[in-house]
């Protein structure tokens, strides 16, 4: 089998495998937010960055490649990596305290992976509705990274087309498949997997909030990369 | 807009989801905006989904999802329109107008607002009415357009002087200066396999004019080599870097060069279709280019057997742009063609294996094409002889900003910016921006490098700064450039370009300490390091470049304070004060 | 624990947060009296002192919503050679910022029959900002609220002259 190095250790890979991919299938948990395993490579979030021969690259577009010096795990890349998580984190409204998501959150998890302790840059606060139209789902729009999973998954796995983007630069935002712009006139069900794709807190199921209490919930028992290990 | 009419614009298009943009733009001129009703109706029509119209309609800035009145203007807010007095002409005609910068007036009929470069640099200020391009505004003017809105004369019986646009060719070389007839350069390309004219090209060491300055026949060889059942000729004439301009005059008094080129390029590689993707703002040069398009089918130059070799089958579409800088980037390019938001793509695979439709694609600037109708003229040692040995041939140069005679310059590959600054007439200048925003500010101490790949590439923008210029306001003016133009995939440009544009502009209102220098620093490597695409590894630029040359005008901005708030902390008591009434001592708070 | 020579004066605040920051903190328990052995109080809800003195550490919670707040937090800056945003609405606003998306003119309408305009009562701003908008902050220490032995293992390390530390389950933003 062939393989890089990543941060000197060896990391074998098969044909096809991403860097992200491969790395994480050795046990280096590279911070990731936009990459899923059931999903093509999105490229968007730019946590997963690494070193490579001197370059920075997203992990998860970059084909592994026998040979390659990868470097992860340097002051340089976790400051990069913070810095990208706080502008995610200014760009919307981030209220851990009241969402349902929080400590199933990926976001969050990658953030205490990298110490951020604050958001640092001026928060932008925009204006964002919250969609509760929905019999079972309801849409909070605050909490978007624009990571396009719920797309994704609505397009590729569910074969609805719920969901899309619209706007550009930093009015990008997530849109619904609806002339009325509400979920209640999509096709959507509370059972597809666009559904539960969400790292974040913006698609949640309504009636069903804080059945594992804070503070028992995955994050906070484990690191991210190590959920449903010991830490 | 009656179905009936929907439905004809449907069948033009044979319903094909790939025209979506040139769906919506040809929609929008009938219907004035897109409305939801229309973006549903053309979603059930292609048999594509709702929210992906929708989409496509948020992503460009010309198209109007809300409504914009009957006459939408736009006025050009590159740096070189502000130092012509863009600013005050805008509001002058906002007051004459009675309406608010930005919004609709209230009876609906009319908006005023800003668009980036229109690539109009050396005949500025310019402005687009419902797309169409007025250069060379003045009071007069701006006088007679809020007349002509004011009477609501109908757009199509405006007087066309107004619209008159020049070529400002002031120094031609054999590009410009070319007279020859539609089919002469292709011609000689067909009498060569084409493999030999791949030789001939390879021998030119011609590289592209976009900016990245790729080795042509490289990029044709690997498309031709790619494995795949078609592939496409694509020109890029997206010309949106701020200050140039040349691709503009090169469609319109070179276009059959550029289109020999093109048919030369199918010739090579293999392909049946192509397409020149041309930006919005250039819509008054749609007609001509239709017009060639149309003499050439008749000539025999496009279309089946095309001069008579038997197989040889190419044609070429027009596909308009509709205001989105990033579609200069060729993989948004082809995405923007298939009718999707021009979000660039991941590479690899690069565009000669998977480009349009996912098959072996080149994409090359009109310059480029155009030279390559000069190579197969003069063959490929007679273009290598020209220019610097890693950079043949001549260099097209949109000049503007502040010189006695701003217009296109050609060039041979290789010339000191110093020439350049001489042959436009410039007096002291104490900077140039050399390849627009993206490119590199250089000071005095510069003015002995060359143009060309070996020293400063260049996209074919040349921007001069006079000395009474302030440098910051031109880098403030380039970072709202940017922040505009993100398309917002990635999280450090969609985020970042914005964050820099508040840090640049707390330091021009005087806002601005050490600290947001350092901030502003911290943002420019995260955009260099991690972005996705070129435009937010460049989004940078004008601010290090200030920073790194000119650090006495950005120091001098700066406060002596150690800390001052992000926000104007009285200011922000201003609206508890208007519902209090209240204005005592309590009700303020000290700014710092 | 080695105690250093002299005690530290420690001030804290609550702006617009609601003194869970504080509760937590009394929530170190018995670990109180070693903290006092350590830190003599200043400015805080637990002295009811209305002004700071020069102060070593300034604790603040809460974010700021109103004119008093950022009075509060200006005289801390000035009196306190370090300050430390405590907890979610210090850090980034918190919940209070919800509001920031109204107008604050609609919000006082909606509230007050008659929009009260007497000078004591402190006029608040258009939106509610984390403190790092106006002053410079030289730690944060997130959560809602930071857990205990957040605050315990953050206080200690500062208050020994270490770069305080938080390792996984200590740092939360809920």
């Amino acid at each position: 089998m062939s393989s890089f190095t990543l941060d000197g250790h060896d990391v074998p890979f098969t044909e096809g495998q991403s860097v992200l991919q491969a790395a994480l299938a050795a046990g280096h948990p590279i911070p990731h937010l936009c990459a899923h395993p059931e999903f093509k490579a999105h490229g968007s979030c730019r946590v997963c960055t690494v070193k490579v021969n001197g370059r920075m690259v997203a992990s998860c577009t970059l084909p592994a490649a026998a040979g390659l010096a990868v470097e992860s795990e340097t002051q340089e890349l976790k400051e990069l990596r913070q810095g990208l998580v706080q502008l995610l984190f200014v760009e919307g409204n981030h209220f851990c305290p009241s969402c349902e998501k929080s400590g199933e959150c990926k976001l969050q998890a990658v953030g205490y992976a990298l110490d951020v302790r604050t958001p640092h840059f001026p928060q932008l606060f925009p204006d964002r509705p919250v969609d509760a139209s929905h019999p079972d789902l309801i849409l909070d729009f605050n909490r978007c990274i624009l990571c396009e999973l719920c797309v994704r998954a609505s397009a590729e796995v569910d074969g609805r087309h719920a969901f899309a983007l619209s706007g550009r630069g930093l009015t990008k935002h997530l849109i619904v498949n609806a002339e009325s712009g509400l979920l209640k006139d999509t096709s959507v069900a509370v059972t597809d997997t666009a559904v539960t794709v969400c790292p974040v807190g913006v698609i949640l199921k309504k009636g069903k909030g804080f059945a594992v209490p804070i503070g028992q919930r995955t994050y906070d028992k484990a690191a991210f990369g190590f959920e449903g290990k010991k830490p | 807009m009656t179905p009936a009419a929907l439905h004809a614009l449907l069948e033009k298009h044979r319903h094909d989801p790939t025209r979506l943009v040139q769906i919506l733009r040809e929609a929008q001129d009938v219907a004035g905006w897109i409305s939801p009703p229309l973006i549903t109706e053309v979603a059930g029509h292609l048999g594509v989904p709702r929210a992906r119209v929708e989409g496509v309609a948020g992503f460009y800035s010309f198209f109007a999802t809300q409504p914009r009145g009957e006459y939408r203007v736009l006025f050009s807010d590159d740096i070189t329109d502000r130092f012509h007095g863009s600013e005050r002409l805008r509001l002058d005609l906002c007051s004459q107008l009675g309406v608010e910068p930005g919004k609709l007036r209230a009876d609906g009929r009319v908006s005023v607002g800003v668009t980036s470069c229109t690539g109009l640099c050396e005949q500025g200020p310019a402005l687009l009415v419902n797309e169409h391009a007025i250069p060379r505004l003045d009071d007069a003017r701006i006088a007679q357009v809020a007349e002509l809105i004011a009477t609501r004369h109908p757009l199509r019986e405006w007087p066309a002087e107004l619209f008159v646009v020049d070529d400002s060719i002031e120094l031609r070389g054999w590009l410009l200066g070319a007279s020859v007839a539609p089919g002469e350069a292709l011609g000689h390309a067909l009498a060569l396999s084409p493999d030999a004219f791949l030789e001939q090209l390879a021998k030119s060491k011609l590289r592209g004019r976009g900016g990245a300055g790729f080795s042509t026949a490289d990029k044709w060889r690997s498309a031709k080599q790619a494995p795949g059942p078609t592939r496409f000729v694509v020109c890029n004439a997206d010309e949106g870097e701020p200050g140039t301009f040349k691709d503009r005059v090169l469609l319109r008094r070179q276009l059959d060069l550029v289109l020999d080129g093109m048919t030369a390029c199918a010739w090579t590689i293999g392909a049946q279709r192509g397409f020149v993707y041309l930006r919005g703002e250039y819509r008054f040069l749609e007609a001509p280019i239709e017009a060639a398009l149309a003499a050439r089918r008749k000539a025999k130059l496009l279309g089946r057997d095309v001069l008579g070799h038997r197989g040889f089958d190419f044609d070429v579409e027009l596909h308009l742009g509709a205001g989105a800088y990033v579609c200069g980037e060729e993989s948004a390019l082809l995405e923007s063609l298939e009718g999707r938001r021009g979000i660039p793509r991941n590479r690899p695979p690069y565009p000669v294996t998977n480009g349009y439709l996912h098959q072996p694609t080149v994409v090359n600037n009109v310059e480029t094409f155009a030279s390559v109708a000069l190579i197969a003229l003069h063959g490929g040692d007679a273009f290598a002889a020209v220019g610097t040995p890693k950079s043949s041939g001549t260099r097209v140069h949109s000049v503007s900003g502040d010189c006695a005679k701003p217009g296109l310059y050609e060039l041979p590959m290789g010339a000191t910016v110093r020439a350049l600054l001489d042959a436009c007439g410039a007096v002291e200048p104490q900077a140039v921006q050399v390849g627009g925003p993206s490119g590199v500010l250089l000071s005095p101490r510069e003015f002995d490098r060359r143009l060309c790949f070996e020293d400063v590439p260049s996209a074919g923008a040349f921007v001069v700064f006079g000395p009474e210029r302030d440098l910051l306001d031109v880098v403030v003016n380039y970072a709202h450039f940017f922040a505009h133009e993100s398309c917002g995939f990635c999280t450090p440009c969609r985020v970042g370009t914005t964050l820099l544009e508040r840090s640049l502009d707390a330091i021009d209102a005087g806002r601005g300490t050490r600290r947001d220098v350092k901030e502003a620093l911290r943002l420019s490597r995260m955009l260099r390091d991690s972005s996705h695409c070129g435009l937010g590894h460049t989004a940078c630029n004008p601010f290090l470049s200030l920073y790194e040359k000119f650090k006495p005008t950005l120091e001098r901005r700066l406060s002596s304070l150690d800390f001052v708030p992000t926000f104007d902390v009285d200011e922000a008591l201003a609206a508890a004060r208007e519902v209090t009434g209240r204005d005592d001592v309590k009700a303020h708070l000290e700014d710092v | 624990m080695n105690a250093p020579r002299r005690k530290l004066k420690v001030a804290t605040a609550s702006l617009a947060g609601c003194f869970g920051c504080h509760m937590s903190l009394l929530d170190i328990d018995e670990r109180l009296f070693a903290l006092l052995e350590l830190v003599e109080l200043d400015r805080s809800p637990l002295t009811d002192k209305k002004h700071c003195g020069p102060c070593d550490l300034g604790l603040i919670e809460g974010g700021l919503c109103n004119a008093e707040n950022v009075e509060v937090l200006r005289e801390f800056r000035r009196s306190c050679k370090v300050l430390v945003a405590v907890g979610a609405c210090a850090v980034n606003g918190g919940l209070p910022a919800q509001r920031n998306h109204l107008d604050v003119r609609d919000c006082l309408k909606a509230v007050y029959p008659v929009v009260p305009n007497d000078p004591e009562l402190p006029l608040p701003l258009d939106k509610v900002h984390p403190l790092s908008d106006v002053v410079r902050i030289d730690y944060f220490l997130p959560g809602c609220p930071p857990p205990a032995e957040a605050l315990w293992q953050f206080l200690t390390d500062l208050l020994h002259g270490r770069t305080p530390q938080l390792g996984h389950g200590l740092i939360h933003y809920d």
